[in-house]
């Protein structure tokens, strides 16, 4: 320690540093002193209180994010550590859902105990995955996500289509009305027949994936995994098995997935082929991107936030919140410079009541409605134009221009950024309160989406993600 | 002399029409520096590559130990005890320095993924020791790689930094062959002299046999035992590096015919 001098100073003062910069680097390496044990054990005891304090309903949402949260996890073993990009792994989700159906229920008239078929599953989940593996032997980026996005898609169409195999009468899985009656898991004469207890069993089983997991991680499997990402050819000359490595990580993956698979059955009481549409998939990749790819607790906290968002933009008044945050960040992120923030919130103030009295004076039909009911409306009552009957034309122009805003701002430079920047803040606020925020389905995918984006845009490795160097 | 460490018989590769390597006969004995030199485009980094697995040879045997290793697999050779780095340099960038020397022992460890999963006893004590070998050969680099680094990703490492990351990754594989492309491009004058004392030092304190591609003449006169010329895939001339230095055919190979005459 005493002779690195310069070395050491650079280590510690610059980025190299283990602590980084930035205003969250304070709670970010108090973060790091807590051991991961701790914070898994934080995280269960919140999770676990959780369903005292909400409705039925918050249970059930609280029973998407934990299968989103399992199945992030499991996907992370794949694309985050092995950096196989596999889009066919819906396709063991379903596998598990539908195997445990079919387990579980009249369908086939077969009812296997859940301590059967549960490891029965899971293992055969795991040898699907290992076999999904096989073209990653040849087949790396882009063209092993086709190859496996074909997998999902031809599962897909086999549950849907190929209800019966040929020469056997029983309808295997349902066709297109899926499996119904699905029965809850029982372990030792106990059933988790209730969302309550369907919740705590997803929490266990989360808790112990994620412990394993993490072991598998920091072990030599993990680091195997981790190096054939960073550089296949490298690794394999490091002695690993690069292929029996792959393999693995599908196989762990789709294990993973499987079992998560087995949950949702009972929690709806039935299995059906909507569950395993593409665009859970792209869910699922969203909640992991999200947290940051590559770190557990990341995909935990990204499947929360996939999950909870849409939940929580339901609420008008929270919706309304966002937004006006949204604008004034988006500002502040834009110009970078307070005197100009200032002006251009003023021009945006003075445009506003001018819009407003040369209606009045001009347009006979202007009938002043109401502001929507949200922290604002006492000020945008007298400030903003709040059609009534007119509203619907007029927003409707006002967003096309709203959009052609945004997208010149995107454009210009310098003052003239600010001065467009007065308009499409005013129109964006003026179509907000007239019309998006009375859609609130609509709306609501609208404002995830740009959360989405403002999210990545912010921290693009994700929430808890670290950076990642491609070339330097 | 002793059997040799790694022994070449009568090497071809084409790709295509093209003749990367024939004939080539060559063999490292133990405890010895060979170094390979040559003009662009001779060969050597083929040589290389199909010692380590990456390509099967046309014709000719490869014997490590005299024990042939002519189709195996790039991570079986690794096994077998031949390592090597890369002439563009392949560390885990996103690994830490650590953890890239670690990666390295995939093979040499035996704890199966599920031991691993639950911690048992046996998975610990082996991570434990695997942790201690990787820091073990980080120290060889002595305070270029000290500690404080070791938790550091690869890509904050300085391009030098990361060539020695890489040479103490193959380390970790307890090779007898070490392998280095070119350890010592894109190195300053002072980075190349403490290049040329480090393979000094792992042929004698590490005691690894080295096989060495170098470009620049001062590290290949400081540590070879014997120089190699290749080009166009023939060897050319072989010896001391005096005498491959002084060799008329190696001088028209790299300044062009009959500048071997005019001095």
């Amino acid at each position: 320690m005493s002779n690195i001098g310069v070395d050491r100073w650079v280590a510690e003062s610059s980025e190299h540093g283990p602590k980084g910069k930035g205003w969250t680097a304070p709670a970010r390496s108090l973060l790091d002193r807590v051991p991961s044990g701790w914070k898994l054990l934080g995280f269960l005891v919140v999770a676990a209180v959780y369903p005292f304090l909400v409705p039925q309903a918050g249970v059930r949402i609280g029973i998407t994010a934990l299968l989103l949260a399992m199945l992030a996890i499991g996907l992370n073993t794949v694309v985050g550590w092995a950096g196989l990009l596999d889009l066919g792994y819906i396709a063991f989700y379903g596998f598990g859902a539908y195997f445990y159906g079919a387990v579980s229920s009249d369908q086939i008239g077969v009812q296997w105990p859940t301590w059967v078929a549960i490891p029965v599953i899971v293992l055969a989940s795991a040898v699907l995955g290992a076999l999904l593996s096989l073209p990653s032997r040849r087949l790396v980026g882009d063209y092993l996500a086709i190859m496996t996005l074909f997998f999902a898609q031809v599962f897909l169409e086999v549950i849907v289509n190929y209800e019966r195999l040929p020469g056997v009468d029983t309808n295997l899985t349902g066709g297109p009305n899926g499996i119904i009656g699905v029965q809850p898991w029982q372990l030792f004469g106990f059933p988790f027949d209730t969302f309550n207890r369907n919740y705590f069993l997803l929490l266990v089983l989360l808790g112990l994936v994620i412990v394993l997991l993490r072991n598998i991680d920091q072990s030599r499997t993990g680091r195997a995994w981790r190096a054939l990402r960073e550089d296949t050819l490298a690794a394999a000359h490091m002695t690993t098995p690069v292929n029996r490595l792959k393999m693995l990580a599908f196989a762990v993956g789709a294990a993973v997935a499987g079992l998560t698979g087995t949950v949702l059955g009972p929690v709806q009481v039935g299995v059906f082929p909507n569950n395993f549409q593409l665009l859970f998939l792209i869910t699922i990749y969203a909640a992991l991107i999200l947290g940051g790819l590559g770190s557990i607790p990341g995909a935990v906290l990204g499947a929360i936030a996939v999950a909870f968002t849409p939940e929580i933009l339901r609420n008008p008044g929270i919706a309304g919140w966002l937004f006006y945050i949204g604008v004034v960040v988006l500002l502040v992120t834009v110009l970078r410079r307070w005197r100009m923030v200032a002006a251009v919130l003023a021009g945006v103030v003075v445009l506003g009541y001018l819009v407003r009295f040369l209606s009045l004076a001009i347009w006979d039909e202007t009938i002043l409605g109401a502001a929507n009911d949200t922290f604002l409306s006492g000020i945008l009552d007298g400030w903003l134009l709040i059609l009534g009957p007119a509203s619907d034309v007029v927003s409707n122009y006002a967003f096309v221009l709203a959009l052609a805003g945004v997208l010149a701002v995107t454009v210009a430079r310098g003052w003239r950024r600010g001065a467009l920047l007065v308009p499409t803040i005013y129109l964006a606020i003026l179509v907000w309160e007239n019309k998006l925020s009375l859609q609130d389905s609509v709306t609501r995918q609208l404002l995830f989406g740009a959360v989405l984006v403002v999210m990545m845009a912010v921290r693009p490795e994700g929430i808890l993600g670290t950076r990642r160097v491609e070339i330097t | 002399m002793s059997t040799p460490i790694l022994e070449i018989k009568d090497l071809s590769k084409s790709f295509g029409g093209l003749k990367v390597i024939q004939g080539l006969d060559l063999s490292v004995a133990p405890g010895e520096v060979l170094s390979v030199i040559g003009p662009n485009g001779a060969g050597k980094t083929t040589l290389f590559n199909i010692i380590s697995g990456i390509y099967p040879p046309d014709s000719g045997e490869i014997l490590l130990d005299g024990t042939s290793i002519v189709g195996s697999s790039p991570e079986q050779i690794a096994g077998l005890g031949i390592a090597r780095t890369f002439q563009t340099l392949r560390v885990f960038l996103n690994m830490t320095v650590r953890e890239n020397v670690m990666a390295a022992t995939y093979g040499a460890t035996k704890a199966r993924m599920w031991q691993s999963a639950l911690r048992t006893p046996k998975a610990r004590r082996e991570e434990r020791e695997t942790r201690e070998l990787a820091e073990a050969k980080l120290s060889f680099f002595g305070e270029r790689l000290v500690g404080y680094r070791w938790d550091q990703p690869a890509y904050s490492l300085s391009y030098a930094n990361r060539r020695r990351l890489e040479i103490a990754r193959a380390m970790a594989t307890n090779p007898r062959l070490l392998m280095l492309d070119e350890p010592a491009a894109g190195m300053n004058p002072v980075e190349t002299l403490e290049i040329t004392a480090l393979i000094g030092r792992l042929r004698d304190e590490a005691g690894f046999s080295i096989l060495v591609i170098e470009h620049d003449m001062h590290v290949v006169e400081g540590v070879s035992d014997r120089v190699v010329a290749l080009d166009h895939g023939v060897k050319i001339a072989e010896g001391t590096y005096e005498k491959v230095a002084e060799d008329r055919a190696v001088i028209e190979a790299y300044l062009g015919y009959g500048a071997a005459g005019r001095k």
